[in-house]
């Protein structure tokens, strides 16, 4: 563990990426506290700037921008968190079944899995959650539903690699049974991947949960980034600040989510360190 | 005239920081002659691979580097010569053979473009004139239609052929120096003998001083005009080859030939009259690859197991010896169903062992536990040794605690301190974790121990003390052990009954004194034939305490 932050910290920017995503996190906790009232409060007049009366100014209705940034980030990490679980979820056990039985169930499984890729994703997202009416919930299966094929492939590939390895090999003839070996011996030792994947996969979530706000089909009663983008689009060229302001916060969460995931890749693969 | 062509003075390489000791070689000092054979042995680690790349160039600079030391080649020092002297010396006055013919030669470009590379490198030569000199050579190192040859890609030789052609490419420019690293590990034994001899006719005829690195007496007792040990990167040893085979003066160079095994088969033990634990019979499995999106037609069938018929006593052990792809493996693994044997029966005692559904199977699994090969790859790096070997014990439903401490207790019994409970896999040298992987097997308390090729990644000191500790075992526990090796020294040192097999097929099965001394087959007598240094009678010394590494 030691060792792992400490090849971690080599990495300038990843430690930058964690600070900004510590921040976003402390944010999202403090959001009920520092702003109590529900962000769709009307507070003050329309359009007012930043640096006035409210720090981030009002937007079309009236509304504080700061709350919204505020309740907005308790949103975005929430999707961006639960879609990324879903999605591992689902893809670690279908390329994890796929990848240690093989045969039928890997044939099985994988045209499944490819069916799903085929179809544009943010299409497909925009579908479900049509399909499901838009809320919170729906929005977190859309996102996961997907975002889960490339994980299975890439557990799939793990498995495979794994499944003919010695130690795979003696946990047979010992006499353990498959579900056993495919949890607890070859699991384990495909994880450091699948964190990687994952962390790159909450900046994703994050970002195609913004893109249904902002189309509208978001939850209806949960402030989000993609929201406020969407709402201030109409008024760009004489608030810029409505949509930029939320603008800037969706790139600096899914930039932190990256470097972090770059970051974590270093680390946990060491096969790339430096001699 | 300076009677040496390669003359290595106090040469020091630096390993990076971190490493487990600070130079890789150091104050190394070797002459080289013309025409003659230098073989250079030592355990891995000992620093004889980087000492090669050292002559070549080829460190990975600048983490490994040569730090002090002249090599001298025809009156200049590599060390101090430039990339591009380098690069006129490479291939065509000083070349090297690699171990791995398959990766060591480009697989898209054919064996005529990579030798003709070599010469447009170095030579200007007509057209008419390369294509001759590569068709006589390809005939010199005895590979069969050069012409075809020279048209086909690497994966359509077989690793014999490939390592012919690596030679013919090493040897085209007439170079004065060949460097050969461990060049017929790879290869089966009877492969390993023709090359051998290969090598030593071409460099007979063309009087090229030859480096040969290799970690196996039995190739030194072959091959060596004079031989070099090596230890910790510095040489312990170095004479005429008779005389350092024969009459070893340093503690060192003792220890590792007395635990070369010798070819002359042990004593017989009695047979044991009770009907046998493990009847094997009219096993066969056929390997098939297909093609095409749907699977469907089969293309490529490969029978690894044909009639195989086997039977092991109690307390016996039985050997399968055969080259790669001989099936010995297949059948070992079809014993215990991590492959599906086609048809055939497998009698455990009372117990079909084919005839069951894999669920159904598994409370009999115990019966028979299987030592793997990799001592790298056999132990799950994320868990702890007790664990590891507890693990076996649990799933048949013994309660942890108890495991663990039957855990512990196997440690001891097979050598290792029972603190090393608490520590990781990687944290062990490669004969420890083979110790770590009997435990594990016999946690199980199995009656038969398949072993599959158990020391043959390891240094000869580490497997001569891993098969003492199989033999030990065996007796005590009164186990029966079906052991698979391609190393025929091996089996005589461990089997009472040895099975030979070819592809797929056991050719020959009887008491290992029998196959050892009066061999019928012509197959087996091929392959006793064949096994390095075989008229090399091994000397016998007092043990000395420091010839025994703890």
């Amino acid at each position: 563990m030691q060792d792992f932050w400490r090849r971690f910290k080599r990495n300038r920017a990843a430690v930058f990426g964690l600070a900004i995503i510590l921040a976003i996190v402390a944010l999202a906790l403090a959001a009920p506290l520092l702003f109590p009232q529900s962000p769709f409060r009307v507070v003050g007049k329309p359009f007012l700037p930043p640096f006035g009366e409210y720090f981030l100014g009002t937007d079309v209705l009236g509304r504080d921008v700061t709350a919204g940034i505020a309740h907005g980030a308790r949103t975005s990490l929430l999707i961006g968190v639960l879609a990324t679980v879903v999605a591992l979820l689902i893809g670690t056990l279908v390329g994890g079944f796929s990848g240690y039985y093989g045969g039928f169930v890997d044939d099985l499984l994988m045209r499944t899995t490819e069916f799903f890729q085929t179809i544009p994703s943010f299409i497909f997202a925009i579908v479900l959650v049509a399909i499901l009416t838009p809320s919170i919930e729906s929005i977190i299966i859309a996102v996961g539903a997907v975002s889960w094929p490339p994980i299975a492939r890439l557990v799939r590939g793990e498995f495979l690699a794994m499944r003919n390895r010695e130690f795979v090999q003696a946990c047979l003839v010992m006499g353990m049974g498959d579900l056993r070996v495919i949890f607890q011996q070859i699991l384990p030792n495909t994880i450091s991947p699948i964190i990687v994947t994952g962390s790159l996969m909450v900046a994703s979530a994050i970002l195609i949960e913004s893109a249904l706000s902002f189309l509208g089909l978001g939850d209806p009663n949960i402030m989000s980034w993609g929201f406020m983008v969407g709402a201030g689009r109409t008024h760009l060229r004489t608030a810029w600040w409505l949509c930029a302001i939320p603008g800037i916060a969706i790139l600096l969460a899914v930039l932190a989510i990256n470097l972090v995931g770059e970051g974590l890749n270093d680390a946990l693969n060491p096969r790339l360190r430096h001699l | 005239m300076n009677p040496f062509l390669l003359e290595i003075d106090n040469l020091a390489v630096d390993l990076p920081q971190g490493a487990d000791r600070p130079h890789a070689v150091s104050d190394f000092n070797l002459r080289l002659r013309p025409g003659e054979i230098l073989c250079v042995v030592g355990e891995s680690g000992s620093g004889k691979s980087i000492m090669a790349k050292a002559v070549m160039r080829l460190l990975p600079e600048p983490h490994v580097r040569a730090s002090a030391g002249r090599i001298l080649f025809a009156g200049e020092d590599l060390l101090a010569s430039s990339p591009a002297r380098m690069r006129e010396i490479r291939g065509s006055r000083i070349s090297m053979i690699f171990q791995e013919p398959m990766t060591a030669l480009n697989p898209v470009m054919t064996i005529r473009d990579q030798i003709e590379e070599v010469i447009f490198t170095h030579q200007e030569m007509p057209k008419e004139d390369r294509f001759q000199r590569m068709v006589r050579l390809l005939r010199d190192v005895h590979l069969p239609d050069p012409e075809r040859i020279l048209y086909s890609y690497p994966h359509q030789l077989s690793g014999g052929q490939r390592q012919r052609a690596m030679i013919a490419m090493a040897l085209i420019l007439e170079p004065a120096v060949l460097i050969a690293d461990e060049p017929t590990t790879a290869l089966d034994v009877t492969t390993q003998a023709q090359i051998l001899s290969l090598i030593r006719d071409l460099q007979k005829e063309h009087q090229t001083g030859v480096l040969f690195i290799t970690h196996d007496f039995g190739v030194v007792a072959e091959i060596a005009d004079r031989v070099a040990v090596m230890q910790h990167g510095r040489l312990v040893e170095f004479g005429e080859a008779k005389q350092v085979l024969n009459t070893p003066q340093h503690p060192y160079t003792r220890s590792l030939i007395a635990a070369v095994p010798s070819l002359t088969p042990r004593d017989p033990k009695p047979v044991d009259p009770q009907p046998a634990v493990l009847e094997v019979k009219n096993l066969n499995k056929v390997f098939r690859s297909s093609s095409g999106l749907f699977g469907g037609r089969s293309v490529r069938a490969v029978q690894a197991a044909k009639e195989v018929n086997l039977a092991l006593h109690r307390s016996e052990t039985l050997g399968i010896v055969g080259e790669s792809g001989s099936g010995k493996s297949t059948v070992a693994r079809c014993l215990v169903r991590l492959i599906e044997p086609d048809s055939g029966s497998v009698q455990l005692g009372d117990v079909d062992l084919l005839g069951k559904s894999r669920r159904k199977l598994r409370p009999y699994r115990k019966r028979i536990q299987m030592v793997f090969q990799d001592p790298f790859g056999s132990l799950n790096p994320r868990r702890k040794v007790a664990e590891l070997i507890s693990e076996g014990p649990m799933v048949h439903g013994l309660p942890r605690a108890e495991a663990l401490q039957r855990a512990r207790r196997l440690l001891e019994l097979v050598g290792l301190d029972p603190r090393s409970a608490d520590r990781y896999p990687h944290e062990f040298s490669g004969g420890q974790r083979q110790r770590i992987g009997i435990a594990r097997a016999l946690a199980l308390e199995p009656e038969i121990l398949i072993a599959d090729e158990p020391v043959s990644a390891l240094d000869v000191s580490v497997q001569a003390q891993i098969l003492q500790l199989l033999a030990d075992i065996r007796d005590r526990l009164q186990l029966s052990l079906l052991f698979i090796t391609h190393d025929l020294r091996v089996a005589a040192q461990v089997c009472d009954t040895v099975a030979v097999m070819l592809n797929g097929e056991i050719v020959e099965f009887g008491a290992a004194r029998e196959i050892f001394l009066n061999p019928k087959h012509s197959y087996t007598r091929q392959l006793i034939d064949a096994v390095p240094g075989k008229s090399w009678i091994l000397p016998t010394f007092k043990k000395t305490p420091k010839g025994e590494n703890p």
